[in-house]
């Protein structure tokens, strides 16, 4: 274990703890914030009103509409001067969260990240290689600097370029490599198609760690299969800090919460009421330790279900199942966030009129593909097919741009996409996740 | 003098054409001629009936996308080398041709070929300052 103080703490001490981090962290939005100062006020609730954990219920959700609503610093809870680092979640331009870090928060963003990597084993004689991309992305720099602080020898080569992220796995003895699990089985296919003559098994790779998009066992066990490595779960959100929220361990038993940072409630999604423990419902997240960006009571719209049984790793952390739902519509396309809205508005916008379209996900080899139909009506065709090609490109381009995605636009025609009560069925997702 | 050509959306898959040339016949619409541009998924069927407007409604209510638009039939000699010619004469007078086909049958001798250009308007000018027949209407759809 990395940090055996925190990792292993009796629970009721973990409990002791948190409700004294989190009379803070609610205090500290409340006092240095004025979005929750005024939400918190509107709706009656006092930082002094908060005296023990069941009093979590009374404080208030923030949203990710809260989030978009005060884009770009609005929820910072310190001057700028004392935010060193910025991350941005994906989504359209417009309605991004951007997420802001002080030193301290820095320092807890790698902690948390190095004891991910050390509950799969790693230590400082391993080599990581991490090919998240770098950027605003919290992927690349969070197990960049995570792996920094295991003391590993770390590997900054960002995503993509699978030739050479295959030589330097040979030539620098990765032992571990850091990226989304479609990629890690494109890894696969590319090796079987285009290098039958590299032996993964015959280098050093003995893992993946592995997040970013929702997947499931069978993904494991496939991944695990075709490269002869160990795959495990790495969990994490932009809006709470990035990777490290929660991780598996060597038993992969479902992820360990590393609760001295993180308060985790799950609740019903349509009541919002909290769920007893063991109950699978919509995980909240209230950070407890963070400076510039105060989360209080995220709803996260990630599904799951949160449990205490003793893990034989010795962590006494709580542990939740792996996210394999949303209550919400948003679909992780490669990684990418994508809500059906934000295709319905490109559409919008690139045609001014609204036609009837459906997206299709579906997880072609190893990466997820899009395919947006759309109904061609009178206003867009046209007895010339340069017109309905254009229109074609002309969305595919927009797609690209504003949502960061590539999808094949396909044009249908009217009344071919199924309505459910008159209603257009907007996404149908066919990967088995 | 423009003849009325009527255009459908269809996906290119087995059986929409079929679709397509159903609602026609049953609507009593006679193809004089037509064409068919195509992509891997999806096509225009373009076609000049007896009775635009009847074929653009009957489709239309099946759901169909259609459309009207107006082409220029024009004669042009059998002979070879006469398509040549009237080309030459389009590129010359600056007439971009958006697409073209034919008819099967000839008017006395001669081969009629319709034409999309992007300015109707311009093209039937230069036409007949070049001295071409434009065929007209009623004499193609027979109304």
């Amino acid at each position: 274990m990395f940090n055996k103080e925190f990792e292993a703490m009796p629970v009721n001490k973990m409990k002791e703890l948190q409700l004294e981090r989190l009379k803070w962290s609610i205090r500290h939005a409340y006092e240095n914030n004025p979005f929750y100062r005024k939400k918190y006020d509107d709706a009656g609730f006092n930082p002094d009103q908060f005296k023990t954990l069941d009093d979590m219920r009374r404080v208030p959700f923030l949203t990710k509409q809260d989030m978009r609503g005060n884009y770009p610093f609005g929820l910072f809870a310190v001057p700028l001067s004392k935010v060193v680092r910025v991350h941005s979640s994906s989504g359209t331009t417009g309605n991004a969260t951007v997420v802001g870090y002080t030193k301290g928060d820095v320092e807890v963003f790698a902690e948390v990240v190095a004891r991910c990597l050390a509950a799969y084993g790693a230590t400082e004689n391993d080599v990581i290689q991490v090919a998240y991309g770098y950027g605003l992305f919290t992927g690349g720099l969070g197990l960049h600097y995570g792996a920094e602080k295991l003391g590993a020898l770390t590997v900054p080569i960002s995503g993509g370029n699978t030739e050479r992220q295959l030589m330097l796995i040979k030539d620098f003895g990765t032992t571990m490599i850091a990226c989304t699990p479609s990629y890690m089985l494109n890894i696969a296919d590319y090796i079987e198609k285009k290098r039958p003559d590299y032996d993964i098994r015959k280098t050093k790779l003995k893992a993946g760690i592995l997040g970013a998009e929702p997947w499931s066992e069978a993904m494991r066990g496939e991944i695990e299969s075709r490269l002869g490595i160990q795959a495990y779960d790495i969990y994490g959100l932009s809006e709470v800090i990035g990777p490290g929220v929660s991780c598996e361990c060597q038993e992969k038993a479902g992820l360990h919460v590393h609760e001295d940072h993180f308060y985790v409630e799950i609740i019903d999604p349509d009541t919002g009421e909290v769920l007893p423990e063991g109950e699978k419902g919509e995980i909240v997240y209230t950070t407890i330790t963070k400076e510039a960006f105060p989360g209080i009571r995220y709803r996260s719209r990630d599904i799951t279900r949160l449990y205490r049984e003793p893990c034989k790793c010795g962590r006494t952390l709580v542990r939740m199942e792996k996210v394999t739902g949303r209550s919400d519509d948003m679909l992780i396309i490669r990684g990418v966030n994508v809500f059906p809205s934000q295709i319905e508005t490109v559409l919008m916008e690139a045609e001014g009129t609204e036609p009837h379209y459906q997206i299709i996900v579906d997880r072609k080899g190893a990466l997820d593909d899009i395919e947006v139909k759309v109904e061609v009506n009178e206003k867009l065709f046209s007895d010339e097919l340069k017109v309905l090609d254009g229109l074609k490109r002309r969305i595919e381009d927009r797609m690209r741009s504003v949502l960061g995605i590539s999808a094949k636009i396909t044009l249908v025609e009217p009344l071919t996409i199924a309505r459910s009560e008159g209603k257009a069925v907007r996404v149908v997702d066919k990967r088995k996740i | 003098m423009n003849v009325t050509q009527l255009s459908v959306f269809m996906e290119n898959k087995p059986g929409h054409l079929q679709g397509v040339l159903k609602i026609l016949a049953e609507a009593g619409i006679n193809i004089i001629t037509l064409t068919i541009a195509e992509t891997s998924d999806f096509g225009i069927l373009r076609m000049v009936v007896n009775k635009p407007d009847g074929g653009y409604e009957a489709l239309k209510e099946k759901g169909y996308t259609a459309s009207l638009t107006d082409v220029l039939a024009i004669e042009i000699d059998d002979t070879p080398g006469s398509l040549l010619k009237a080309i030459d004469t389009f590129s010359r007078r600056k007439l971009n041709i958006e697409y073209m086909y034919a008819f099967t049958e000839k008017r006395g001798d001669r081969a009629v070929m319709l034409f999309r250009f992007e300015d109707i308007e311009l093209a039937k000018k230069a036409l007949n300052e070049e001295g071409y027949s434009i065929v007209k209407k009623i004499d193609i759809i027979g109304e």
